[in-house]
């Protein structure tokens, strides 16, 4: 960031922290940038005369006398056409060597939707993966992360999801990406042809953890802008919210507050939540939809970061490896999305809603059937039936790797159902029985 | 002269203002930026320094901003108007914002000011009256909003002169009263109150006893709520608590609703927005938007109004109790009211108490839960506030200081569980854990007895000892497998899944199942009865299954029919039969 002129320069540093460091000036505004022997920092906190930056890259090897420069603003990010197809780092600076974005100037972080003024979203996302479309129908404008260990393939999973959605934009926002996965994305973005519709803005793993916290806010600046002012459909990919959490924790930590459960800030509710509820649909068409990534640490989803996000988000993908078929699904009794009442049934065929419920509780019915054979017991005739159930129906049409459409998929479990079961252990509708049940 | 200050330091949305005078705690203050001013609440003084917490983001804020102290508390204004509106925290009116985003220090008036409303007098000149006496009503959506005198004045007055019907506009004076030094009063349909004080204008608060009906099966049946009766929903994300809390708005036989969305996600909201004004009231048949005021906070908006967004509405619920309405509050959720009240204690540097959460949360949630209740008005008429708030669990864990909280003062208990909704079996209120201290009350039993039938409560109780029973059942065959129990520990186990799959499940996305009359409840329930106090000879296992299995498939299938309609009595005949094949006497 280039120096302008009558901006003050201050030479004097009083307190220096691992993240932190604290000078006397007047007249600074709260959240306000700042350099700091070129290194850019925040103000996040000002008791009289004395202000305390936040440097984002650490403040290694920073001096007393650094130079420190008052930019007078809140972070911005410049938003044109020319964002398409380009990639950023934390701050919004081209990392692809290409020539800086021309355009307006934004604040990031800006305000908050009016919630009278959202739409109530009803637009279908198809990625014609069944555990998706079928179980956990996505909806745009809705916000859903994958909860997933980190051995697990949830970023081929999400950029397949990214790729088949029909979204104008594709911003990606990676959080401590290693650099392999940062190439892998842009490899599949580049070999599908769509780049021009993506927008990149990338913190790695070699890069400080601290500007992570940057990138969320830089995203959703990007997708507001081609949301509100383009009407355009867009889709945010944001890996890893976890690590974005260790960063927040890393702050508070060095900001001495107190920390609530698992080390993280008590504020991490309102972060997250900040974060995600700009997934949005707009009145005049455009819309915000937001799939995330939290890993997981052994599946454990007690943790202040999944648990919080939980409660956010809109529903949950669990991927798991089926053993039985030997390949990755999307866990039909752990995930969920909460927008699919407003499509299933509506946008799609009426019987939706109560094949999926059958077929889950079948699936369940297997799982118990397993337990009872792995203790020893036997099996009735309905046991051994849900059993084959199952793996039917993980292998044809659970599996991520079936793409097939929302009909194909009703119309297959009918058949599953048909297979297997009488009409009565199935529990659906009669009018819907008579109508599917044979076809 | 009001007191000033100038802004000293600022810590997210924590700020210190050095004030020229004399200042209490909780005033509301404005600190002025360059282009708007800004909303705060003063939380903690200490000498000539004011801590506030500022309903906005603080971006930009620089040391040296002027302030302007209020004189008064976080306020709300009441009168005609309020029933429909979307309401922020703040008790802005969210229609009257302009643009999409939210703007900073922006403040919108919560009522109409040009309305005119139909006035009729209640209260004759030289009649006595106190704070909280009803001067006249208006309609307001259908209902007779009464204009009362206002809840701050002190004493007993003398009604000089009510204006005559007419129409007549919220700032109009409608009465004049006289105080006992002779002193004259005008009072329009406004009047402001401190949300963080009680409106006590009632005569007493009894044990509340009339059964609130929700259709939910689950709660009116087994764990009824009570009109005035206070409740709480705990459960992990993903088991329903949203769902079942606005099936409950929905369907409760409530003359005012009152949603509280608190730091809950805007999309939910919006649903509220979209079906209300479409669905019918099923007690009253008009739009349910009619009967409903919705207190937005959601969790993207500022954390600090979060807590002040369930204060108003609780305000609210009690000016609307104060004309003899039943009134129906919910929050969701609570929890995130607590996080609230946690950021702000952290920031002050408080010490904490369990889970970093502020010392005195009990005491807070505690006093909350109070406000609500079944009140005797001084004139004779009743009224009601009936609270049921939700519990986001950190974890799932009901043993986090949110939940126990709440347990030690809500009366029932709605125990959402992740089992039960992995299951799909909705709603997932567990039904072993899940209690309503209601029951056991003398009172509830009276009126219950006349409601329904004498024996009602006795037979609720038999069919939860059978689920008791289905459960430790369930559990051994679990341990020693099917073969290994007795064929009649099999008839007890699916006498318990009839009741859980014909009482206890309900789908809240089916027209007709949605909503259970009382009456359809009391036949439902009976008649399970009679099939859970049967006996039957089986000869295997798995042919009780598959007995069962059937009798569950009618039951649903009757769920899903109109209550006596042609379809509902064919199935009762196919389940008479089915009995008659395998019954013993």
């Amino acid at each position: 960031m280039a120096t302008k002129a009558f901006q003050k320069i201050y030479t004097q540093i009083t307190q220096i922290t691992k993240a932190t460091c604290s000078l006397k000036a007047a007249g600074i505004g709260n959240e306000e940038l700042a350099t700091v022997n070129g290194k850019l920092a925040q103000v996040v906190k000002i008791l009289g005369d004395e202000i305390t930056l936040q440097v984002f890259e650490g403040t290694e090897g920073i001096p007393t006398n650094a130079e420190v420069i008052f930019l007078g603003k809140a972070p911005t990010l410049k938003v044109s056409e020319q964002l398409a197809g380009r990639f950023f780092n934390a701050f919004g600076d081209p990392i692809d060597g290409g020539p800086e974005i021309e355009g307006e100037e934004r604040e990031i972080g800006g305000p908050s939707v009016n919630p009278v003024r959202r739409l109530q979203p009803s637009e279908l996302i198809a990625t014609g993966i069944a555990g998706i479309d079928l179980n956990n129908t996505l909806v745009s404008g809705q916000k859903i992360p994958f909860f997933a260990d980190p051995d697990q393939p949830f970023n081929q999973v999400m950029a397949n999801v990214a790729l088949r959605a029909k979204a104008d934009k594709i911003i990606l926002g990676g959080m401590g990406l290693t650099n392999d996965d940062y190439l892998y994305f842009k490899n599949v973005f580049n070999n599908a042809g769509v780049l021009d519709r993506i927008v990149s803005f990338v913190n790695t793993t070699e890069n400080p953890p601290v500007e992570r916290l940057l990138i969320p806010d830089m995203v959703l600046t990007a997708a507001e802008y081609f949301a509100v002012d383009h009407n355009e459909k867009v889709l945010v990919l944001l890996t890893d919210m976890t690590l974005y959490a260790d960063a927040l924790s890393i702050v508070s930590n060095r900001m001495d507050q107190i920390p609530s459960k698992d080390s993280m800030p008590g504020s991490l509710y309102s972060d997250l939540a900040k974060i995600y509820e700009k997934a949005v649909q707009f009145p005049a068409g455009g819309s915000i939809t937001i799939i995330a990534v939290t890993t997981l640490s052994g599946g454990d989803i007690t943790n202040a970061v999944p648990d919080n996000t939980g409660y956010i988000t809109e529903g949950q993908l669990f991927l798991r490896r089926d053993s039985d078929i030997g390949k990755v699904i999307v866990d039909p009794f752990r995930s969920l999305s909460r927008l699919k009442q407003l499509v299933i049934g509506k946008k799609t065929r009426e019987d939706h809603p109560q094949v999926m419920n059958a077929a889950v509780r079948l699936y369940a019915d297997a799982a118990n059937a397993k337990t009872k054979l792995e203790n020893g017991f036997d099996l009735t005739n309905y046991d051994e039936r849900t059993l084959s159930f199952a793996k039917d129906y993980s292998e044809n049409i659970l599996a991520i790797d079936v793409n097939i459409g929302t009909e194909e998929m009703l119309n297959d479990t009918w058949k599953l159902f048909a297979r297997y079961f009488k009409v009565e252990e199935v529990n659906i509708k009669q009018e819907l029985v008579d109508k599917y049940w044979n076809q | 002269m009001s007191t000033t200050g100038k802004v000293k330091g600022i810590i997210s949305n924590l700020v210190i203002v050095e004030v020229d005078g004399a200042v209490s705690q909780n005033e509301i203050c404005y600190i002025e930026t360059a282009a708007t001013k800004l909303m705060a609440e003063v939380i903690k003084i200490i000498g000539v320094n004011a801590y506030v917490q500022v309903f906005e983001s603080t971006r930009g804020l620089t040391v040296g901003s002027k302030v302007e102290f209020a004189g008064h508390m976080l306020e709300v204004t009441l009168g005609p108007g309020l029933l429909s509106r979307n309401l922020d925290g703040l008790e802005n009116d969210l229609d009257k914002m302009e643009g999409i985003f939210l703007k900073r220090g922006e403040y919108t008036f919560p009522l109409d000011e040009n309305k005119l409303w139909d006035f009729k007098p209640l209260a004759n000149v030289g009649d006595s009256v106190e704070a909280g006496s009803w001067l006249g009503e208006v309609d307001e959506n259908f209902q007779a909003h009464k204009i009362m005198v206002p809840f701050v004045m002190d004493g007993s007055f003398t009604v000089k002169s009510v204006a005559s019907a007419g129409q007549y506009k919220i700032y109009d004076t409608v009465a004049v009263i006289v105080d006992a030094q002779g002193k004259e009063i005008s009072i329009n349909m406004v009047q402001k109150w401190p949300v963080k004080k009680a409106i006590m204008c009632f005569n007493e608060k009894p044990r509340p006893f009339r059964l609130l009906e929700t259709g939910v099966r689950i709660i009116d049946t087994m764990n009824p709520i009570v009109e005035g009766g206070t409740g709480f929903i705990p459960g992990p994300f993903g088991t329903g608590k949203t769902v079942l809390q606005h099936a409950i708005s929905k369907q409760a036989d409530a003359n005012i609703v009152i949603m509280a969305a608190c730091g809950e996600r805007a999309n939910e909201v919006v649903e509220i927005f979209v079906e209300f004004p479409e669905l019918e009231d099923p007690h009253t048949g008009r739009k349910l938007m009619e009967r409903t005021i919705i207190v937005a906070n959601t969790s993207n908006m500022p954390v600090a109004a979060r807590e002040a967004s369930v204060y108003t509405a609780m305000t609210i619920a009690e000016y609307y109790r104060s004309m003899g309405l039943k009134v129906l509050l919910m929050a969701d959720s609570t929890s995130r009211w607590a996080q609230a009240l946690r950021e702000m204690s952290n920031r002050l540097e408080e010490l904490p108490g369990p889970d970093a959460f502020p010392m005195d949360l009990s005491a807070i949630i505690a006093n909350f839960y109070s406000r609500a209740g079944f009140v005797n008005l001084n004139n004779g008429a009743t009224g009601s506030i009936t609270f049921i708030g939700t519990v986001s669990p950190a974890g799932g864990n009901l043993k986090e200081p949110v939940t126990e909280s709440t347990k030690k003062v809500a009366r029932c208990f709605y125990a959402l569980e992740q089992s039960r909704a992995d299951s799909k079996r909705y709603p997932a209120v567990n039904p072993i854990d899940s209690y309503s201290k209601y029951i056991e009350y003398s009172e509830f039993e009276e009126y219950i007895s006349k409601r329904i039938s004498p024996d009602w409560t006795a037979k609720v109780n038999e069919i939860k000892t059978l689920l008791q029973r289905g459960k430790e059942i369930q559990e051994q065959i679990n341990i020693l497998g099917d073969d290994s129990v007795p064929i009649d520990y099999h008839v007890t186990f699916w006498k318990s899944e009839v009741v859980d799959f014909i009482i206890l499940q309900q789908d809240a996305f089916d027209k007709i199942d949605a909503v259970c009359s009382i009456e359809r409840q009391q036949f439902m329930l009976n008649l399970i009865m009679g099939i859970c106090r049967a006996n039957y000879h089986f000869n295997n296992y798995t042919d009780v299954m598959d007995y069962f299995k059937r009798i569950i498939n009618i039951g649903k299938q009757m769920n899903y029919s109109e209550f006596q309609s042609e379809n509902f009595e064919k199935y009762i005949q196919q389940l008479n039969g089915m009995l008659a094949e395998n019954q013993v006497q």
